[in-house]
């Protein structure tokens, strides 16, 4: 598929430039050209992919469809799936988790969505599809869906409602009437198509600079590192090795789009895939920030738990990872 | 005119709110503009994404940060 971009990263470097083929200077400058030129390129058309699918769907949508009727533990499914296509501002979990409870939807399923928002984003599709094509990202997307659905699961079960802030409780006894805002014009397709591409080239711009650093690191890394080199400290037979990279990750904050280049990188020195995807989701599905803002709805006992039981299932998915790639 | 901005403080409420201002200043229509940060008080208006843009109790943009263009659209007599 990007045959055509490599043929111009070569002709770039070695035929323009003028640097000799295997150099360890021309490998890297070659990788961060292909690397950056594709990696722009996927993410402006994940981007505006899912742009459009939510500019059908927003979360208002997501939310009247998941009360609308019973789902028998589907709805399990359905919050998880959607919470992949809307995109994730941290500062929108509150507001959200309490629209959503409120509306009657079960507190696992308001978990699963508000775990599986952040984890699957357009972001980390888009550049995990750069950097380790599209079986990868397949696998990435689904055990994303299927782990918030898991851990949503085992949290609803846990009858978490005791733990959850006062003034939520309040809130969800006074059923006060409340304020049903009018929904925004509905505009037809071509003209929300603006709007739609501003807010690409948006969320591109905002995470441009990681991206390219993320990538020229990688690139030092890729033409400096002897293959294999990893190979010798974590290797798939460590145990250790998966829930040391998930607990790194957490602390980390939605730098995937800086971090995933270099990942690439240990990928091919060495370092197991399953353990690079579990960290990836300790990255991008949890975080201090987000955390700090759910304390307003959750008793820091609850905020452990939650936190445990999601870094719980990112450790085992990673162990399964390595175990069948 | 009334226009409420809606959101916790995080950085794209915060721009939402200024090219409110923006706008306002290079139309140089009168507005009354409020910031809401409460969450409490936010959900008086049933909001599930934020930056919430409201303009005279109905809101008009959710979940996104509007151009100073496109806030001087909605506000434009």
């Amino acid at each position: 598929m990007f045959d055509w971009l490599q043929s111009f990263a070569d002709w770039l470097i070695y035929d323009v430039i003028g640097i000799a083929t295997h150099s360890k200077l021309g490998d890297a400058l070659n990788f961060f050209v292909f690397d950056t030129v594709k990696i722009f390129i996927l993410l402006f058309v994940v981007t505006l992919l899912m742009g459009t699918i939510n500019a059908y769907f927003p979360i208002e949508k997501v939310r009247s469809f998941l009360t609308k009727r019973k789902w028998y533990g589907l709805d399990y499914f359905v919050a998880s799936f959607f919470g992949t296509i809307t995109p994730f501002c941290s500062c929108s979990s509150v507001p959200l988790f309490i629209g959503f409870v409120k509306g009657g939807i079960p507190l696992g399923v308001t978990l699963a969505f508000l775990i599986s928002s952040p984890l699957v984003d357009a972001v980390t599709v888009a550049i995990f599809f750069g950097m380790f094509g599209f079986k990868t990202t397949i696998i990435y997307v689904t055990s994303g869906i299927i782990l918030s659905m898991i851990a949503g699961y085992i949290l609803g079960r846990m009858k978490l409602e005791s733990l959850l802030t006062d003034w939520v409780k309040q809130l969800l006894i006074n059923k006060q009437v409340i304020y049903e805002g009018e929904a925004e014009v509905s505009l037809s397709f071509y003209k929300r198509v603006p709007g739609i591409l501003k807010e690409a080239l948006e969320i591109v711009k905002g995470v441009a600079l990681y991206i390219l650093l993320g990538i020229a690191i990688g690139g030092i890394m890729h033409g400096y590192i002897p293959t294999g080199f990893f190979e010798a400290y974590i290797s798939k037979s460590n145990p250790f090795a998966v829930p040391i990279a998930v607990i790194l990750g957490i602390p980390m904050y939605s730098n995937t789009a800086g971090i995933l280049p270099i990942m690439q990188v240990l990928v091919e020195k060495g370092i197991p895939l399953g353990t690079v995807i579990a960290f990836s989701m300790a990255v991008v599905g949890l975080s201090i920030p987000e955390g700090l803002l759910l304390k307003k709805v959750m008793t820091t006992k609850m905020l452990l738990i939650f936190f445990a039981v999601v870094t719980l299932c990112i450790i085992i998915s990673g162990y399964l990872f390595n175990l069948i790639l | 005119m009334k226009i409420k901005v809606l959101g916790p403080g995080c950085p794209k409420c915060k721009t939402t709110y200024n090219n409110v201002l923006e706008a306002l200043k290079q139309t140089g229509i009168e507005a009354e503009v409020e910031k809401i940060e409460d969450i409490e008080e936010m959900l008086k208006y049933n909001v599930l994404s934020t930056p919430v843009l409201m303009i005279d109790e109905v809101a008009k943009i959710k979940g996104r940060v509007p151009d100073i263009n496109e806030i001087k659209q909605l506000i434009k007599p």
